[in-house]
């Protein structure tokens, strides 16, 4: 057999299925082997079609799909050696818990014998050996859950895929399914890909989050990076927690420049990794929720902090270790402040009060 | 306060107390309104008008020799069902229904099969998909007798010679085929082709996707498709009456007693050929019944 590897790479990968319009359009990535990968971006990016292509249940209208040093387009996904959970798990309405698990051996050959032995232990890693005999529709959402992860298990495949695996289950088995699968992914010790749109999601479980816009990689890095430091408004606005403002660069002052702003002195931000910021750019940041700090009018701002704009307060909501408030700060957009319980009602603030939202000045960070 | 109901006269207490009562009670005393029982009434005389005559032949049918044609019923014996198969007069029954049962047999398979493949293949969309399914769906509109005599003729004009089981089949075929379709759409709108990916991304040929995942899933669909073809077959006139050749099937055979039999056999062949379709439909249900049990059972173990 060839390489046990499940190293992924897409290399210029293409899927139209009109001819017309491409869903998948020019997509570079690579996977590293055992990584835990998370697709996300609404629905239609693209996320599901790459996915799929992988899984090999589509072709690539172009480009290359390398697992393992080897060009699988054109195979099956049993020569490939991937396996794929469905969205709606897809489990054989007809068949056991054991024979639905056992199905990949039946259709290989394996002699009943052999195949028992090798599916019972499989059900018992998923721990469901009480319920074998039962039929698909006689299990709860996780339960099928794991049916299905260990139907897929059994091909040994060096790639999973996971077409958004949580989906169908209510929040709180969202929760704990999540950390099953990470501690399958773990023992199993191979490469899963998760597609997905919901942020938590990815950033809880992978090791690499890919974010997708209309067919194109928007950004692919850690949970970490790409929560801290998305590259531009569309990411740091889909991965949430962050405040986007732009404006107009007023100077540039060595490493740092400045924004100009309607109703206060301007933003002053780090210039960081943009070099080829010059004055009269339309510049977009972006600031943390967690990292605004509220201040009533008049008093000294916290050190650190040379920009503050006067808001006046929207609504707030309650979160329980935070409290969510929202600012009208910038001009038809959000703007929101995430202030720690105990600091919030140390001197709470009432909707219509005007703050002055600031925040340490290092911790801006210009967009692409 | 119970003290003082205690106390009050009981006369008085009726007067304040009855009326809410019985109003509460009033929906749940009558417990149906009266459209209830004006449609229970439609209903029943629908199942009187539905069932009553072929209970009446099924009565006469019990009758000893003297039985006539009509009532009253005259004794009670199993007269007529021996001179059924007995007696060369009342015509070649046992044959007849031995080529309907053979006919309706193949007319089944042929129908199962061929509907299975077409839900198949209209799956997914293609090139004058509608137009295919509206040229089949024509056939059924066609008047049984029309087509029965096209059939007829064509078969004279090429030379052939028609008999049950080649132009009677053709045209039984051209009624139960249309039907078989639409119940197998019926059938395959509520299969998920999720199935077929997931055995496909499990290893499965086409073949083992087809034998281990489709066909047990579709099973009582299946069952149904060939319950219809089977029924539609076995009583089936106006196509088989040109097509049939010297030889005639059941319905043809009643036909034609009908015309010169003028004693209470007629009868006992109707009692006979209901039975027969109802042990076909007991079986069919009971297989339907059987597969599900079976699933259950094993999902109980």
């Amino acid at each position: 057999m060839k390489s046990d590897r499940g190293d992924i790479e897409l290399a210029g990968v293409c899927k139209s299925f009109d001819g017309a319009t491409y869903v998948v359009d020019g997509v570079n990535l690579r996977i590293a082997d055992g990584a835990y990968c998370c697709f996300i971006g609404p629905s239609g990016c693209g996320k599901t079609t790459i996915l799929r292509m992988i899984a090999g249940h589509e072709d690539p209208t172009a480009g290359e799909i390398v697992i393992g040093g080897q060009n699988v387009v054109g195979l099956a996904p049993v020569q490939r050696r991937t396996a794929m959970m469905f969205q709606s798990y897809a489990l054989f309405p007809h068949l056991t818990v054991r024979e639905n698990i056992a199905f990949a051996l039946r259709v290989r050959g394996q002699s009943k014998a052999d195949r028992l032995r090798v599916s019972d232990a499989m059900i018992e890693k998923v721990r469901l050996t009480q319920f074998a005999d039962r039929l698909p529709a006689q299990l709860s959402g996780g339960q099928q859950q794991r049916v299905a992860l260990a139907r897929a298990a059994i091909t040994e495949p060096r790639v999973l895929l996971l077409d958004e695996p949580l989906s169908a289950l209510d929040e709180q088995l969202r929760v704990q399914m999540r950390q099953e699968l990470r501690r399958m992914q773990q023992e199993l010790g191979i490469t899963f890909i998760h597609v997905t749109h919901t942020q938590l999601e990815a950033i809880a479980l992978a090791d690499l989050v890919v974010v997708m816009e209309q067919g194109k990689i928007k950004q692919a890095g850690a949970a970490r990076d790409v929560y801290a430091h998305p590259h531009d408004r569309y990411v740091a606005e889909f991965m949430g927690g962050q405040n986007v403002l732009s404006g107009r660069v007023e100077k540039v002052n060595g490493a740092s420049f400045t924004l100009a702003q309607a109703a206060s002195d301007g933003i002053e931000v780090p210039l960081q990794a943009r070099a080829t910021i010059s004055v009269g750019d339309e510049v977009d940041i972006a600031v943390r929720r967690d990292d605004v700090a509220l201040v009533r009018p008049g008093r000294d701002l916290p050190p650190g902090c040379t920009t503050s704009l006067p808001s006046r307060v929207l609504a707030i909501e309650y979160q329980g270790y935070f409290v969510k408030v929202m600012l009208d700060t910038v001009p038809d957009d959000e703007f929101v402040a995430y202030v720690p319980e105990k600091t919030f009602f140390a001197d709470p603030f009432t909707v219509g009060d005007v703050v002055m939202a600031t925040w340490a000045t290092g911790s801006a960070l210009p967009l692409a | 306060m119970s003290a003082v109901l205690a106390e009050m006269p009981k006369s008085d207490m009726s007067k304040t107390v009855m009326p809410a009562t019985t109003k509460a009670i009033a929906p749940s005393k009558g417990g149906r309104s009266w459209t209830f029982y004006v449609l229970a009434t439609l209903f029943s005389l629908y199942v009187v008008a539905l069932y009553g005559p072929m209970f009446c032949i099924y009565v006469l049918s019990f009758q000893d020799i003297r039985g006539g044609l009509v009532f009253p019923m005259k004794g009670h014996s199993l007269h007529w069902f021996v001179d059924l198969f007995t007696q060369v007069r009342t015509g070649d029954v046992k044959g007849s229904f031995d080529r309907s049962i053979k006919l309706a047999v193949i007319v089944t398979i042929i129908t199962v099969v061929v509907s299975f493949l077409a839900g198949l293949g209209f799956r997914k969309r293609f090139r004058g998909d509608t137009f295919v399914f509206y040229m089949m769906i024509g056939s059924l509109v066609a008047p049984g007798l029309v087509l029965g005599l096209g059939t007829g003729l064509l078969f004279q004009a090429l030379g052939l010679n028609a008999s049950w089981y080649t132009s009677a089949l053709g045209a039984q075929l051209s009624w139960t085929l249309p039907f078989g379709v639409l119940v197998m759409f019926a059938v395959m709108s509520r299969f998920n082709h999720v199935w077929e990916e997931a055995a496909y991304d499990l290893g499965a040929s086409r073949w083992q996707s087809i034998w281990l995942v489709m066909i047990p899933v579709l099973a009582p669909g299946l069952v149904a498709v060939a319950l219809f073809g089977f029924t539609l077959s076995y009583d089936e006139f106006a196509r088989s009456l040109q097509t049939a050749g010297s030889l005639n099937t059941l319905p043809l055979e009643i036909w034609s007693m009908t015309l010169n039999v003028t004693s209470p056999s007629l009868y006992a062949l109707g009692t006979v050929t209901t039975i027969v379709s109802f042990i076909v439909i007991g079986a069919s249900l009971g297989t339907i019944v059987l597969i599900q049990k079976k699933r259950g059972s094993q999902a109980k173990g």
